[in-house]
């Protein structure tokens, strides 16, 4: 009985370590390629939203985890485009929570003057057929955002028709593009008040004894909006 | 059952014990990835290629593994087979694996690939077992496809779109548009829309089956295995 019981969990044991080498190996084999594929799916979309600009920066890497109820979520992904050093634009993951069954995440794409550059969808749970057209392959509402700013159209327009609003909702959908209208101004409010840590340089990239003036200048900007927003990496 | 023939492990596999028509397992997604003939093609290979796999290697050690421990062996086995699979369609298929998403690592809960394990595998040779794996898993994959393309019909009014995903760039122009401005239905994309296009479908198998038991009488008690 015992020597059964000995030998069952001895073959058990075993099965496991077969199958968790299987696993292991093909993970040895495939995570290069799989990195390779969300890097390059990322930067496709960035560089979709950044078309019209002109960077020279490898925005991948020159990136900052930003938390902050106006981008609807912690540790959210934003991507900085440079020419020369200088700020050109920058591409924040944004997570819009109010979507007809559950968050969308977009990619909102802000130009240093303030204009926004472009808006794609990320992933969302959309009703297929009605709120899919918010995806760029379904129809161009995506792109009515291109070149509005916060004070175009001025901020109580910043809405769907039915509310007021210049931006059309679809037949069928409503909640969808408001949510998605309200998550992209939001991201732009968020930009005219945080403009200083969205393109702080990353940390290894200055001097030891900068740091502290730049803690000071964040910290200010903090207390002002009453919100935590913490660049890292 | 030990002299189960080829023949009848094909039209088992694809007709009289369909698992999705007869067995009605695996139904999760079956009902959930059927929205369009690619995505419906992607998960059916996907599930085929587990199938297959798990069949193999049940059969390979079905003498050495003990009928107490038998249960969680072949859960290990195929969950292996599966995550293997979801790393491979995510470093190959990229596009695809980002669509068919949780679906891919669910397939270890699609009840048709154990039922086979236990019901068949773990009791026949390994070229039968293999047979068996690809029989069930083309049918499994027949009506996920028949699903999608009525669900694509009727809810988009297209038929093999985004074959890019599957096909790579060359297949691009394989999407055909059915009817032009088509406003589509959304009832067919939606999981009801599901279910009454899989009744619709077991309906007519049925159908085809009656009218074929009436036209040969003699041909008809052909052994339905049970399923799990």
């Amino acid at each position: 009985m015992m020597r059964n019981i000995i030998i069952s969990g001895v073959l058990l044991a075993l099965f496991g370590v077969v199958g968790t080498a299987l696993v292991a190996f093909v993970y040895q084999g495939t995570a290069e390629r799989i990195a390779a594929n969300i890097e390059a799916a990322t930067l496709s979309s960035l560089h979709d939203i950044l078309s019209h600009e002109a960077y020279d920066n490898d925005i991948l890497a020159d990136s900052v985890l930003l938390s902050h109820e106006l981008l609807g979520g912690r540790d959210l992904r934003a991507y900085r485009a440079r020419l020369g050093g200088e700020p050109v634009a920058a591409v924040f993951t944004v997570v819009a929570p109010g979507g007809y069954s559950g968050p969308i995440r977009l990619l909102v794409g802000i130009r240093v003057d303030g204009t926004l550059d472009g808006v794609r969808v990320v992933s969302h749970r959309e009703t297929p057929g009605l709120g899919d057209e918010i995806e760029v392959g379904r129809s161009d509402w995506i792109l009515s955002f291109d070149g509005r700013s916060l004070l175009d159209p001025f901020y109580d327009r910043w809405a769907v028709r039915r509310d007021g609003g210049v931006f059309d909702q679809f037949t069928g959908a409503t909640i969808t593009p408001r949510a998605v209208v309200t998550a992209v101004r939001d991201a732009l409010i968020y930009f005219e008040s945080h403009r200083d840590i969205v393109f702080a340089p990353l940390p290894d990239a200055q001097p030891v004894d900068a740091a502290p003036a730049e803690d000071a200048q964040t910290g200010a900007v903090q207390t002002e909006a009453l919100m935590e927003a913490s660049p890292r990496e | 059952m030990s002299d189960i023939s080829y023949r009848e492990i094909n039209a088992n596999g694809f007709w009289h014990n369909n698992p999705g028509l007869v067995q009605l397992l695996g139904l999760c997604p079956l009902l959930a990835i059927s929205g369009t003939v690619v995505n419906a093609l992607g998960l059916g290979l996907a599930t085929t290629l587990t199938l297959v796999a798990s069949n193999v290697t049940v059969s390979l050690i079905r003498h050495w593994v003990r009928p107490e421990i038998r249960i969680p062996v072949f859960v290990l086995i195929i969950a292996s087979v599966v995550t293997a699979i979801e790393l491979a369609m995510n470093a190959f298929f990229h596009e695809l694996y980002l669509i068919l998403g949780i679906f891919i690592p669910l397939i270890v809960t699609n009840c048709a690939i154990i039922g086979r394990a236990e019901a068949f595998a773990s009791k026949q040779p390994i070229p039968k077992a293999l047979a068996d794996g690809l029989a069930m898993g083309l049918g499994f994959t027949c009506v996920l496809v028949a699903l999608g393309a009525l669900r694509e019909a009727v809810g988009h009014g297209t038929l093999l779109a985004d074959a890019h995903l599957m096909f790579g760039e060359a297949a691009r122009g394989f999407g055909l548009t059915l009817f032009e401005e088509y406003r589509g239905f959304l009832l067919a994309l939606l999981p009801p829309g599901a279910f009454i296009a899989l009744g619709l479908l077991i309906a007519l198998k049925n159908i085809i089956d009656a009218r074929l038991q009436k036209r040969q009488p003699a041909h008809a008690a052909v052994p339905v295995e049970a399923a799990v």
